[in-house]
């Protein structure tokens, strides 16, 4: 028999019991579909940490104390603003390091408040990580100096207690503190689940009187280019450990980060992704057990074909192909409905989804392959059916 | 076990030309450990131009004589020769083919495909012989324009009456072209004139040179062959000419 013929027997096959045939295909239906909608939400996340990431600024190093490592406790920085010109000694160029000292705080503006990421900084930051101002200046390097108590606002925090007014100039006060705004930040969204527009930046030498300590907690260096960026890790690392021989210190890269971070997310991916396999695979039950209901009923069919000439794998080849062309028209409208719950996903939440070609691909090929794998022993029985006995079944 | 003889369809018993040659075939049945033996020992020619009707109660072995016949089982023991080639060496495969190239079946129940066109269960054997779409559609036609149903073309089986039915089936038996007709019990879902018209259909096609092998346990229908067997607990019991 030609295989084309094949097909189209096949394909009357299912037609002559739509309503099973869809129900039968309504298990891969599913189980494609919740595939590729996971997948892609999962691609689409660390797609959107990944430009997160790199939205940081680029070649970015990372000084913390402690080390980093999942289940290492949290490391009480003895860092303070000496160290900061060990670092800049071992960089060579100063508007490259940028430190931080961070406290969640209350900032208050007439009646208005609003809680605030506090983060007392050099005024470098905005070379070192890719920050814009959309109004006003940045600190400056006598702000930074003085201890002035000036302040620029994230996004957020200006638009909750000053509304559509401009700030420029205006008086807040954090933790009972007075400052004055002198900046405020471009809005920048959430980044790795922080809300980056709460920010507010000070002078760190304010920053430190407001919370009574000389201490800084970390400091970040944009190395002059990738290749040697681990280098220069290493040799931060090295002074620092030298200035304080009882502290671990760790130069993080934007990539380890990366890393970091995509390996989780691949992990709960596929984690998903199989869960959902699961019922892919009691979808491929599924067609297993009405193909072999349909040899059952067809015995008779099967024995006036094999009576005018059909041969054992006519027969079966007929079988496997109408298992085939269930699953993998379940594949396809699967992939679509997949498709469709992640454009509704992206579209509706705050979860971003990436379609991605091979994982269409892939989808596809395990339904055509469930379908090969479940309905290879009911076409089997079909095919080794006696003629005889087949003939005579009522 | 005696094992089948390995012997060339010229040294084997009967014509060198003998459509279908059966020496001392037996068929037994293992049914749950015990051995039912169907056919005991038959020995049959069947040759191109023949007309042979099979009579016997239901038991008597006529059925598995006929599926023998038509390559659908192999027998226990005993040579079996169809178109020459001896059953015994050939695959499932290899029945299969020769049953499409060599054997024709009418069977009582019609066994017509019920979603199926008059037409498409006609060309349904040439599906297997590999003929193409087209080719075999023309085939499917001209068969069904022979056995009178022209008109009937694109009809469902439930839409044609069981003459008609069975009419659709011959030309599905014939369309392959093949040497033996093997009909089982043939008219015994007919009524008796469109059950004549029915035999009336097969003699003519027997007198164009194709062999005709009928089972039947009704006597008026086995009367009009040339030749009758009787069989009776798995043996034939007598063979005899009919005047023709």
């Amino acid at each position: 028999m030609r295989i084309a013929e094949a097909w189209r027997v096949a394909l009357d096959a299912l037609r002559a019991n739509r309503l099973r045939s869809v129900l039968t295909m309504l298990g891969v239906v599913i189980g494609v579909g919740a595939v590729v909608a996971l997948v892609s939400i999962g691609t689409g996340t660390k797609q959107l940490i990944e430009r997160q990431v790199e939205g940081l600024g680029s070649n970015l190093l990372v000084v913390v104390p402690g080390r980093v490592a999942a289940g290492s406790p949290p490391t009480v920085s003895p860092l303070t603003l000496d160290d900061l010109d060990t670092v800049n000694r071992v960089v060579g160029d100063p508007s490259r390091v940028a430190v931080t000292i961070a406290s969640g705080e209350t900032v208050r503006a007439g009646s208005q408040s609003a809680f605030a990421s506090m983060q007392g900084v050099l005024e470098t930051t905005p070379s070192v990580f890719v920050r814009k101002l959309d109004r006003g200046t940045y600190l400056t390097r006598t702000d930074v100096t003085t201890g002035r108590r000036v302040a620029v606002l994230g996004a957020g925090v200006a638009g909750s207690l000053f509304g559509d007014r401009d700030p420029i100039g205006r008086q807040v006060t954090i933790a009972g503190v007075r400052f004055r705004v002198i900046g405020t930040f471009e809005k920048l969204g959430q980044s790795l689940g922080v809300d980056r527009d709460s920010e507010v930046h000070i002078p760190v030498t304010a920053a430190q009187r407001l919370l009574g300590t000389d201490r800084i907690d970390g400091l970040a260096i944009r190395a002059p280019d990738r290749d040697t960026i681990n280098q220069l890790g290493a040799s931060v690392v090295a002074a620092l450990q030298k200035a304080h021989p009882d502290t671990d210190f760790s130069a993080v890269t934007q990539e380890q980060i990366l890393g970091v971070l995509g390996q989780i997310l691949g992990v709960l991916t596929g984690v998903l992704a199989a869960i959902a396999g699961i019922s892919l695979l009691v979808g491929g039950v599924g067609v297993s057990n009405i193909m072999l209901v349909s040899v059952r009923e067809r015995t008779r069919e099967i024995g006036l074909r094999k009576a005018v000439g059909a041969r054992p794998r006519d027969i079966g080849v007929q079988f496997l192909l109408e298992a085939v062309l269930l699953t993998t028209i379940g594949g396809v409208l699967g992939m679509a409905l997949g498709i469709g719950t992640a454009l509704v996903v992206d579209r509706l939440s705050p979860v971003p989804a990436a379609i991605t070609w091979w994982a269409l691909a892939l989808a596809f090929g395990v339904s055509a392959a469930v379908g090969i794998i479940f309905g290879v022993v009911p076409a089997q029985r079909a095919g080794r059916l006696d003629p005889v006995v087949a003939l005579r079944t009522e | 076990m005696k094992f089948p003889e390995m012997s060339d369809a010229a040294d084997a018993p009967g014509a060198p030309g003998d459509a279908i040659v059966a020496v001392d075939v037996t068929r037994i049945y293992e049914l749950d450990g015990v051995s039912v033996p169907a056919l005991r020992g038959v020995s049959l020619t069947v040759s191109p131009d023949d007309y042979v009707a099979i009579v016997g109660q239901s038991g008597s072995g006529k059925s598995t004589l006929m599926h023998l016949l038509g390559g659908l089982d192999r027998p226990t023991s005993g040579t079996l020769l169809i178109g020459g080639r001896d059953v015994a060496k050939l695959t499932p495969g290899e029945m299969a083919r020769l049953r499409n190239e060599t054997i024709g079946f009418v069977f009582q129940s019609f066994h017509l495909l019920p979603r199926t066109t008059a037409r498409d269960n006609v060309a349904l054997p040439l599906v297997y012989r590999g003929v193409g779409r087209r080719e075999r559609r023309e085939r499917a036609s001209a068969m069904l324009e022979r056995v009178g149903l022209a008109h009937r073309l694109d009809h469902r089986p439930n839409q044609m009456s069981g003459g008609e039915q069975q009419r659709v089936a011959i030309a599905r038996a014939l369309v392959t072209g093949p040497s033996v007709l093997l009909a089982d019990e043939p008219t015994g879902n007919l009524d008796s004139t469109t059950g004549q018209s029915v035999l009336t259909l097969l003699e003519s096609l027997n007198a164009e040179g194709v062999a005709v092998v009928l089972v039947t346990h009704d006597r008026d229908v086995a009367g009009r062959a040339h030749r009758q067997i009787v069989m009776r607990d798995g043996l034939i019991v007598s063979a005899t000419d009919l005047v023709r």
